[in-house]
């Protein structure tokens, strides 16, 4: 267990930066996103959640797949190979931790994601504990606590006036070994601040209902009248699922310039009316009433059906960001019952 | 499979094309040094590029019992099919796969075996009718009763016409919804000629694809004549981007048509949320 003085954190990333890509919460323009660290950044801990994922890092907006030629030949090259680059993602929340675990079950599930597989080993992700959770936060709902990460490689925790840091994994222990110049040891007194910091932000979060049992209770509820109703306020903007740390689907699309071109993914969404539309003109999602239902019960159904868990982390993104006020906690009181 | 890009394509050619109708042509692959492909089962689909248009996901209409080609009937409907018909023989396409499940093969052997197909869905039974016809002695009686909107809107003339009836025990129906001079055939909808022809579910398990509508149509005849939903197996149809079932939009309830799919018996569909 080791310790840093915030007013030393600087030195910190300056060590970190020289060693590998440092990614921090940076305020740039009036919102907090996950940015490269250079000196004079406007680093942001305070923030809780960024504004877009930090999905970003293992499954970019838009990545290209495969670059192609068919001038004289048809010539492919994979791109996947070569993706990504060794990173240190500083300050990831732990909600969003656990998101990465649900994202490993799609990309790493058979068949491999190798672009993804990839950047998710050649990034060291350094969490921070929240010691102040929103009124939107709802990672309880879903067994995540506040102030730990147990899929992090390093767990930080604000004690007031240093973060202290415990490495939870082969590669943490690996990253904080290379910054023993500008790290203290932590004593057992460190220890007793961190899990006080720790049951305090647990204390803190607002009441959420339980999710557990909300799978079994939506298996019946696909022909339910509850979505006639719930869908009308959708406006199918779609933002949603862009800043949802869960939210995998994608498109695959095609960028051709004369005789070259490249094969790109990037996010998609099932809020759009041709996410489903095929070709001869059938679309099997007509309106946004099934639309806004694939949603939910991907998340809350179909998903925890498939892996295990649910789609869900609690942050509290869409809840905040939504232009209509479509909040996933209340489909889940109204669906899941009592608090 | 482990380190690799699964939405890497390989690079096939194409060794021709054969005119089916007038909007669907037969394209045959196969790898440009020669050799096999991959391994499949009838009923799997797989991924065809073409570049720089882009790609889509066939059902393989060749049977893996014929070696060294795949084959794939497609209609023209989207963007890329319109462009696989501009192509000459010789252009090279992206290829991967095989995705899906596939027809029960093991299932269906010693069983009597009703194919009920519409349009360019003959396409995923040609697969498994060529795959059974290959292994005639491990099948039953064959009855094949299959409808076009007209007669030249009939695939895979020559085998429903020359090859097929030719096989013992195995039957060939034939039916058209509009009639025309070159045809002498029976004229009708797909499942009222089922109706007509009433082949008793005894022994029997059907396969059958079609378009929505008639497969709607089908099941319901189906039910009246007795068949149990387990002996009735058909294949679903989805928008699909990646086929390995990570880009979440072919979903039916929590089974992705790409990887769970294509291939569902009705008591499996009667089991998923009726959105397909």
């Amino acid at each position: 267990m080791k310790k840093i003085a915030k007013t030393k954190l600087v030195e910190l990333w300056r060590q970190l930066a020289s060693e590998t890509g440092l990614y921090l919460p940076i305020a740039s323009d009036g919102v907090v996103n996950f940015a490269r660290w250079q000196e004079g950044a406007e680093v942001d801990l305070e923030a809780l959640n960024t504004l877009l994922p930090a999905k970003k890092f293992f499954f970019p907006q838009t990545e290209t797949v495969l670059k192609y030629s068919f001038s004289d030949d048809l010539v492919l090259e994979d791109c996947a190979g070569k993706a990504g680059e060794a990173l240190c993602l500083f300050g990831a929340r732990p909600c969003e931790v656990a998101s990465f675990s649900m994202l490993d079950r799609v990309f790493l599930g058979e068949p491999v994601d190798e672009a993804y597989r990839r950047r998710r080993e050649l990034t060291t992700v350094i969490a921070l504990g929240c010691n102040d959770p929103d009124e939107t936060c709802f990672c309880g709902s879903f067994d995540i606590d506040p102030g730990k990460a147990p899929g992090a490689d390093v767990l930080a925790t604000d004690t007031g006036d240093e973060l202290v840091l415990v490495a939870q994994s082969a590669k943490g222990e690996e990253l904080l070994s290379l910054l023993n110049g500008v790290l203290e040891e932590a004593t057992s007194g460190d220890e007793n601040k961190v899990k006080d910091a720790q049951e305090k932000a647990k204390a803190k979060l607002p009441p959420a209902p339980p999710a557990g049992g909300l799978m079994e209770k939506l298996d019946g509820m696909f022909e339910d009248s509850y979505w006639d109703l719930l869908y009308q306020r959708c406006i199918a903007c779609g933002t949603c699922t862009y800043i949802c740390p869960t939210c995998h689907c994608f498109d695959i699309q095609e960028y051709p310039t004369g005789s070259r071109g490249e094969r790109i993914r990037c996010w998609d969404s099932c809020m759009y009316a041709d996410f489903t539309q095929m070709a001869g003109g059938h679309n099997p999602r007509p309106t946004q009433k099934e639309r806004v239902r694939q949603r939910f019960m991907h998340k809350l159904n179909y998903f925890p059906r498939q892996h295990g868990e649910y789609a869900c982390v609690g942050c509290g993104r869409c809840v905040r960001k939504c232009p209509v006020n479509l909040d996933i906690l209340e489909v889940i009181k109204d669906l899941g019952g009592a608090v | 499979m482990g380190c690799q890009n699964p939405l890497f394509p390989r690079v096939v050619v194409v060794e021709e094309i054969r005119r089916e109708t007038p909007d669907v042509k037969t394209f045959r692959v196969v790898a440009p040094d020669g050799g096999e492909l991959f391994d499949y089962k009838p009923g799997q689909c797989a991924m065809l590029s073409l570049f720089p248009v882009g790609e889509a996901l066939f059902s393989i209409t060749s049977s893996p019992t014929r070696r060294g080609f795949l084959e794939f009937s497609i209609k023209e409907t989207g963007m890329v099919t319109r462009a696989l018909h501009e192509i000459e023989a010789g252009t090279k396409l992206g290829l991967r796969g095989p995705y899906g499940n596939s027809f029960p093969t093991e299932l269906l052997k010693g069983k009597d075996l009703l194919f009920i197909g519409g349009g360019i869905a003959l396409a995923p039974l040609r697969s498994l009718i060529n795959y059974c016809l290959d292994n005639r002695d491990d099948y039953g009686r064959v009855d094949i009763i299959y409808g076009a909107r007209s007669s030249k809107d009939l695939v895979q003339k020559v085998e429903l016409f020359e090859n097929w009836p030719r096989v013992r025990d195995t039957h060939v129906h034939l039916t058209v919804d509009v009639k025309s001079d070159d045809w002498d055939g029976n004229v009708g909808f797909v499942p009222a000629f089922l109706e007509q022809l009433n082949p008793s579910p005894e022994g029997k398990v059907t396969i059958t694809c079609g378009p929505p509508i008639m497969i709607k149509f089908v099941l319901e005849s189906l039910a009246r004549m007795g068949y149990q939903p387990e002996n009735i197996i058909t294949t679903l149809e989805m928008k699909m981007k990646c086929g390995v079932g990570k880009c979440g939009r072919c979903n039916i309830g929590d089974k992705y048509v790409c990887k769970d799919g294509p291939v569902f018996s009705l008591a499996e569909l009667q089991q998923m949320p009726n959105e397909f």
